[in-house]
């Protein structure tokens, strides 16, 4: 019998999954997917906000606060890249400037720092590559940019780490509520057989409510919102600064401009409610909303530098607030759903709270053991020539480039593999070292990535997927069926 | 770090790279070094299997792989150094001196410097991707760029897929929809944005047309779909402005998508030593010499514009190396500064290369070379020194997928009134 069974290890499964590491509970994550951070987690916006958005007193505003200053910390802890860069919520018309006074207050509010409205002139200096329609903005300092995936990986990393299981390919097809001596427990079947644990930790994003309904009668409805995004070259990274959110205009909710924390440039998301909560497809209405509603923060938007577009499945639950608690009918049963922006940033402090929740329904004593520190993989891109060579002189792999966009070595790529919860796909490896997140999309290093990883796991580079599944690359010999 | 002095340095051990070599040794220059990312020498001409090349410099059909060996054969009998596995990762200017510092680094000799005299830039060029062209729809496993299919099968012996759609109808593409078809796959069609192929017209009779495999032109992939391998594509007509045409959609099953969109040169390391590009052929304005504005910098090969045909690479590039030979004969110097003849295309022709000439190194007869950005037919390719006309050649078809030139005469431009510290422009249009 578990102490805890978290499903789900997106982001929140796996911060949840880390604070229980430092107590001591046998600890189970099981995913469907076959890797870490393979649903809302993966695709986002990657922006840690500064929390002026949220309505005061809702449980999104508390948990946002509270993750973006936990964020720094964290990211020098578990070794993952994040930048405060800053954010500023452009103004376009001076009718729309209550909205903008609106959004300070509420933001002061929540308690957020150093708001403050920013005039054009000013504006013009900070961001040369703003809209001739930018008016004013409301600049929060405490905006900043992370790698979704790396934060996603170092939280599991550490929480396997101290203890924690994790399993892939794993799905929840039914739960049942069971009693013994000691109380209330869960039989939780899965694809890959029964687990049984006390407490049931629902952090399964879009099926959220698929899952807590099979415990509950108090139903749940999550629905799958997409949002589609487009990325651009690194030779334009440097256009802006700052993470550039727009005002709601007459046109809608707006889209973002931001350098990510790896030094492209990223657009996106449209907001678009979706029946089917697989459908992370992109469409060519997105994509041309997304280029034209970005051309309302710059000047001009380098369409022509698209290395790739993305779009990804929101969680968003009727109520518009997150759902994080032990569910009313359903004891030892806790729901973390409901998880959309800003659940990135939320994510350390919803693990803090959901642990606190746990420790209240079942306590247990501190691990003695846990280390809450996690060094993350080399990367020879960002290294300085010293660092380079001591790299080199360790591992001579180091030297032996497999991606050339992004500079990612084979010393890099084995250390993926190998490390704890390695690789085991070619997304996996590309989300733990960058290789093939570069402007050729994988066209070069792909076959030598694939060699690496069968290499490594002992399999036929036929048996090796893009992510898990039948996501096969080669499906035969040649001349084979001649 | 170790720091060591090289004369010249070749970065890329393609066929651009090893005709540089030869050249630059055949002029009697001692000191190079090939420096090439792969693990062999010749490029991607080892995975292109298939014969058509040579025809120009050889007088014979060769396959790549035996195009490149002529090649290596004369760089090792030449007994030139190469480093293999090696790749360049920085590279910058020594302030204190005319020199470059290429920063390299592989398994055996780590993380090292080469100061050099001059540079050979020689890196070839990449394929378009699918985020580059925007195709909206799933990101299953199955999509590949032709160059990358044609790796799997011809290198690896491996089968990307088994029923395949092609989007684009450049020459990797169709030889591809050749090859993918001879190893046993189905080839259901080939898509071509453009009303017009981008490949050579013998590419199209002998890949596609022998086979019974469709090119329809003006047409694009509007979707794809699989959430793991690819299932399908939906291709729809594209109007002029080459947006889909609603109501035109045909979906075709399918496991493997391949892409062959055009081809993009690898600047990167260029542009990091500051070396002005044209946006046009998103390669390095170069002069007669194929230099750059950088002094001792040249470029040759995909990584200056993107070829057709080996054939002219190789007689490029052997420029480029017999030129940096020059100048490190030279001492290093430019013997003139401002070039007299700013070369202007238009009219439908897109770029050339060269764009500038110093009349003071312009050989007998200067070899300019170009692409036009639409089919022409029965039109003239007219050269004008400012406003009198140098020539005039008559050109059946000219196409944006067959790269054109005209040869240029010394002799006959000084006649024009070109001579040194003059200031002219030359004009190369169709009429």
């Amino acid at each position: 019998m578990l102490d805890v069974l978290i499903v789900g290890a997106g982001v929140t499964g796996c911060a949840v999954a880390r604070e229980l590491a430092k107590t001591k509970r046998t600890v189970k994550v099981v995913e469907r997917a076959s890797d870490v951070c393979e649903g809302t987690s993966k695709a986002n916006s990657g922006i840690v906000h500064s929390g002026y958005d949220a309505k005061p007193g809702t449980m999104k505003a508390k948990m946002n606060l509270e993750g973006n200053r936990m964020m720094e910390q964290l990211s020098k802890d578990l070794d993952f890249p994040y930048k405060k860069n800053g954010s500023l919520i452009l103004c376009f018309a001076e009718e729309d400037r209550p909205a903008l006074q609106e959004l300070l207050e509420r933001g002061e509010k929540n308690g957020v720092e150093g708001l403050r409205i920013v005039e054009r002139e000013e504006l013009i200096q900070m961001e040369p590559a703003l809209s001739d329609q930018v008016v004013a903005a409301l600049y929060a300092p405490t905006g900043g940019i992370v790698c979704p995936f790396g934060l996603t990986i170092a939280l599991a990393e550490n929480a396997a780490d101290n203890g924690v299981q994790f399993q892939f390919n794993t799905e929840v097809t039914k739960i049942e509520k069971a009693e013994d001596a000691q109380g209330t427990y869960y039989k939780v079947e899965t694809s890959k057989g029964l687990e049984e644990a006390r407490i049931v930790v629902n952090a399964a994003g879009v099926y959220a409510d698929k899952l807590h309904n099979m415990v509950s009668n108090k139903k749940m409805e999550i629905i799958a919102r997409k949002g589609e995004y487009m990325l651009m070259d690194k030779e334009v990274g440097g256009m802006v600064s700052r993470t550039l959110f727009q005002l709601p205009t007459k046109m809608g909710k707006g889209i973002l401009v931001t350098p990510t924390v790896h030094g492209n440039l990223l657009t996106g998301p449209t907001a678009t409610d979706v029946e089917d909560k697989e459908a992370v497809n992109t469409t060519q209405d997105g994509l041309g909303e997304v280029l034209a509603k970005a051309g309302l923060s710059v000047k001009q938007v380098p369409s022509r530098q698209v290395i790739t577009s993305f779009s990804g499945l929101r969680a968003h639950e009727v109520g518009n607030d997150f759902i994080i608690g032990e569910a009313e009918d359903a004891k030892g049963f806790i729901d973390v759903a409901g998880i959309e922006s800003p659940g990135l940033t939320s994510a350390p402090a919803i693990g803090v709270y959901v642990a606190e929740l746990i420790q209240g329904i079942a306590p247990a004593e501190a691990n003695p053991t846990f280390n809450g520190k996690r060094k993350g993989i080399p990367h020879m891109a960002d290294a300085t020539a010293e660092e380079r060579a001591a790299l080199i002189k360790e591992d001579p792999a180091y030297a032996q480039v497999v991606c050339r966009c992004e500079l990612v070595t084979e010393g890099e790529i084995v250390n993926s593999i190998r490390r704890t919860l390695g690789a085991t796909t070619l997304d996996g490896v590309k989300r733990r070292t960058r290789a093939g997140m570069g402007r050729c999309q994988a066209g070069f290093c792909s076959p030598k990535t694939v060699a690496i990883l069968a290499r490594e796991l002992g399999k036929d580079e036929a048996e090796i997927t893009k992510c898990g599944g039948d996501s096969i690359f080669l499906v035969g010999k040649d001349k084979e069926n001649v | 770090m170790s720091e060591k002095n090289i004369d010249l340095v070749i970065i890329g051990g393609g066929p651009a790279g090893l005709a540089a070599a030869s050249a630059a040794r055949e002029a009697g220059l001692q000191d190079i070094l090939i420096l090439e990312r792969d693990n062999k020498l010749g490029g991607i001409l080892n995975q292109c299997i298939h014969n058509g090349f040579g025809l120009h410099t050889f007088k014979e059909e060769l396959t790549g792989p035996e195009y490149a060996h002529r090649y290596i054969e004369k760089v090792l009998e030449q007994d030139i150094p190469y480093a293999l596995n090696t790749m360049v990762v920085d590279i910058s200017k020594d302030p204190n001196s005319d020199d470059k510092l290429v920063m390299a680094m592989n398994k055996e000799d780590g993380l090292f410097t080469v100061r050099a005299k001059a540079v050979v830039l020689a890196m070839g060029c990449r394929e378009r991707s699918r985020g580059a062209l925007n195709i909206p729809g799933y990101r299953p496993a199955g999509i590949y760029s032709a160059g990358t299919a044609q790796h799997y099968v011809n290198i690896e012996g491996r089968m990307p897929g088994k029923e395949v759609v092609i989007l684009g109808s450049g020459d990797i593409g169709l030889i591809m929809a050749r090859r993918m078809t001879l190893e046993g796959a189905k080839v259901k069609v080939v898509a071509e944005l453009m009303p017009y192929s981008g490949g050579l017209k013998r590419n199209i009779v002998q890949c596609l047309d022998d086979f019974g495999i469709p090119l329809k032109l003006s047409h694009t992939v509007v979707d794809i779909k699989g959430k793991e391998r690819v299932e399908g594509v939906t291709i729809a007509e594209v109007g002029p402005d080459r947006k889909p045409i609603p109501g035109t959609e045909e979906f075709y099953s399918c496991d493997t998508l391949l892409l062959s969109c055009g081809l993009i040169p690898e600047n990167e390391l260029s542009r990091q030593l500051g070396v002005q590009m044209n946006p046009v052929t998103s390669g390095p304005s170069v002069d007669e010499r194929l230099q750059t504005n950088v002094p001792g910098v040249f470029a040759c090969g995909n990584v200056l514009h993107v070829h057709d045909l080996v054939d002219y690479v190789s007689g490029e590039a052997a420029m480029a190396g017999k030129n940096a030979a020059a100048y490190i004969a030279g001492g290093c110097k430019n013997s003139s500064e401002a070039p007299e003849v700013e070369i202007k295309t238009e009219g439908g022709v897109r770029y050339s290369v060269p764009s500038t000439i110093h009349m003071e190194d312009m050989p007998d007869t200067l070899t300019v070379r170009f692409r036009v950005g639409d089919v022409y037919r029965d039109k003239n390719l007219v050269v004008y020194v400012d406003d009198t006309q140098l020539s005039k050649m008559p050109k059946r078809v000219m196409a944006p997928g067959e790269m054109e030139q005209v040869i240029l005469v010394k002799k006959k431009l000084e006649e024009a009134g070109v001579t040194k510290g003059s200031k002219h422009s030359l004009r190369i249009t169709i009429e």
